[in-house]
């Protein structure tokens, strides 16, 4: 083993070429970083805004999800009757069902007096709603008229709500223009389509938005009995019922969430084009700075082609060339785009993370950006005439 | 019959770089510029030849060809046993690696060291680990009197010491023939007396063959053969068209 390494060993010719002059070398490494963070930036926003959109989504408690087919995303939901939710109950393997009304309010910062639009959830709190153990505690005050329960993470546009709250000071203010009462406090957190959010009783929610018809609701969750299958209970209800819902499984109502932002409207196409002119100027920054090595170094690479050295040979020290900027280049960028995202996640709340699946895509990213540029600038080797040098 | 083909391979094998009726053209059609015309040559084991001419004779091409860098056009030209005329490029590579050579302006990587550099050499050398070849790069400066300078760069080393590590490079593979062109033009008297004499004692050594282009008349006394080129043809010191 040992001998064979050895055997094999040669002198770390890409790693001399590259580190010979060091100022080139630190801006190329600064150029592909800077690439990095900018991918990194871009596709954390992207995946912010797709995971935001759905915080409120994966912390529901249920299997099943029943929503009208006229409904495009959590920001245009369209109702559809009750009676349907409660059909669901005939089939054995469902446990239990909540309905559940969802809209838009107007919220009124109690400091200020300014309002703001907040997404309103209204539920029995008798029923369950979120998985949250420690929610049916709090969702029991709301059994009192006018009472609502405030998202914290919501952004400090509604106001000093927690902070209020906190200090036992009577947090009162008005929704939809009627008075309602911070009861308590929940963990949500906002979404590019709600900056806030808050949770209140379907009465005192029929009470704020009394346009909406009270046999009407926007989201139906249905929980099944243990080990039942929701693929198929799923397939069993969309086939019984009318078509004017449409049956869901959890993961199918996030996914469907996530795809109103991603195919229906431009943000995800912008964030992917932002990450991809990081893409492009990379590939740029490190063409040009491998193109030039290569250059510089024709004549050594000619008096090697001349020793015998076979082309391919040389084509394989210009890629570890770029395999090693991909590595130098990477690491600043992981390292700044993890300060980046904590600054963002501080000052806007939004769920921007360093996750696995982000983390190899921009060093897959980063590592054909290098490798491609190298096997561009490979095709200066030719020229390499070692008849030339004498 | 079969007597006489053995005899015909065994005076071949004797002959490093054997040439017949070899011509060589730059450009096409009108600007079509013969440079070699119908040159013959045989260059023995262990031989050290010089080949003197003015600029522009054709000298330079001649050790491109006799190097395996060109294509050869037209004529025989036989190096180590290896046809030329119609080699594929991947046989003239291989053929390469058995030919050392020696630059005017010795073009040593800038970012090795005088050791390393020579290990470039040592490193074509098929079945040696890493130290191995590492000790054979270390032998050979320490032939070339530069064992205290292993660590330098090229930047710091000087005219002389820069020919010597070149020199060291190209006997490191272990060649068979040696190419060297004007090796001596860019130093002083003595170190070019001392270049060529370390040359000369080293090639012999080894039994290999050096082919030596230059201008410089201070070595000529050194030569086994001393050949003359003019107008793309060789002819012997005493003017005689080979």
């Amino acid at each position: 083993m040992i001998f064979s390494f050895l055997k094999f060993r040669k002198i770390p010719l890409a790693w001399l070429l590259l580190t010979r002059q060091p100022l080139r070398l630190a801006v190329a490494i600064a150029g592909i970083s800077f690439a990095g963070i900018l991918m990194f930036m871009q596709l954390g926003f992207r995946d912010g805004l797709f995971d935001t959109s759905v915080t409120i989504h994966k912390l529901l408690d249920a299997d099943l999800v029943l929503i009208s087919p006229r409904s495009k995303s959590s920001i245009s939901m369209s109702g559809f009757p009750k009676r349907r939710l409660i059909q669901t109950l005939a089939v054995e393997d469902v446990e239990k069902t909540t309905p559940v009304n969802l809209n838009y309010l107007l919220w009124r910062n109690p400091e200020n007096l300014k309002t703001r639009s907040i997404l309103a959830l209204g539920f029995n709190p008798s029923d369950s709603l979120l998985l949250d153990e420690g929610f049916s505690k709090k969702a029991y005050k709301l059994r009192n008229p006018s009472r609502v329960l405030f998202d914290k993470l919501s952004r400090p546009e509604f106001g000093p709500i927690e902070e209020w709250f906190l200090s036992d000071k009577k947090v009162e203010t008005e929704v939809a223009g009627k008075r309602v009462i911070v009861e308590g406090l929940v963990e949500l957190g906002p979404s590019f389509g709600a900056d806030g959010n808050l949770i209140t009783s379907r009465e005192t929610f029929l009470r704020l938005f009394p346009a909406n018809p009270p046999g009407s609701i926007e989201i139906g969750l249905v929980k099944l009995k243990k080990g039942s299958d929701p693929e198929l209970i799923s397939r069993i209800l969309n086939n019984s019922l009318p078509n004017d819902v449409r049956i869901l499984t959890k993961n199918q109502f996030i996914e469907f969430e996530k795809n109103y932002w991603k195919n229906s409207t431009a943000i995800g196409f912008i964030f992917s084009l932002g990450a991809l002119m990081g893409f492009v100027v990379g590939c740029v920054v490190v063409y040009q700075i491998l193109y030039s090595d290569v250059t510089d170094h024709l004549p050594e690479y000619a008096t090697l082609l001349a020793m015998g050295y076979r082309l391919k040979s040389l084509f394989f020290v210009v890629a570890r060339e770029g395999f090693l900027l991909a590595l130098f280049g990477y690491l600043p960028a992981y390292f700044s785009g993890q300060i980046l995202y904590s600054v963002i996640r501080n000052s806007t709340k939004l769920p921007i993370i360093m996750d696995a699946d982000k983390t190899i895509l921009i060093f897959v990213l980063v590592l054909v950006m290098c490798m491609g540029s190298a096997a561009v600038a490979m095709r200066k080797l030719v020229d390499a005439d070692p008849a030339e040098i004498f | 019959m079969v007597k006489a083909n053995k005899s015909k391979n065994n005076v071949k094998n004797l002959k490093t770089v054997s040439i017949n009726n070899l011509s060589h053209f730059y450009g096409k059609n009108e600007n079509k510029k013969q440079v070699l015309n119908d040159v013959n040559l045989n260059i023995d084991k262990g031989e050290l030849v010089l080949l003197k001419g003015p600029s522009g004779c054709g000298k330079t091409t001649l050790l491109t060809l006799i190097g395996a860098l060109r294509t050869c056009q037209s004529g025989e030209l036989v190096v180590l046993n290896n046809q030329l005329n119609g080699a594929s490029r991947k046989t003239r590579q291989i053929l390469r690696r058995s030919i050392g050579m020696i630059f005017q302006g010795h073009n040593l990587l800038r970012c090795l060291t005088a050791e390393q550099n020579v290990q470039m050499g040592a490193d074509l050398i098929k079945g040696l680990t890493y130290l191995q070849r590492r000790e054979i790069a270390r032998n050979w400066l320490s032939a070339v009197g530069l064992e205290e300078h292993h660590k330098k760069l090229p930047n710091d080393l000087s005219g002389g010491q820069k020919q010597r590590v070149a020199i060291a490079r190209a006997l490191s593979a272990n060649p068979k023939l040696l190419l060297a062109d004007e090796p001596t033009s860019a130093l002083d008297s003595v170190t070019g007396r001392e270049i060529v004499t370390l040359l000369r004692k080293l090639a012999k050594e080894q039994n290999c063959s050096v082919l030596m282009v230059t201008h410089d008349p201070r070595i000529s006394d050194m030569a086994d053969r001393i050949l003359n080129m003019e107008d793309g043809k060789i002819y012997s010191a005493h003017s005689e068209l080979i």
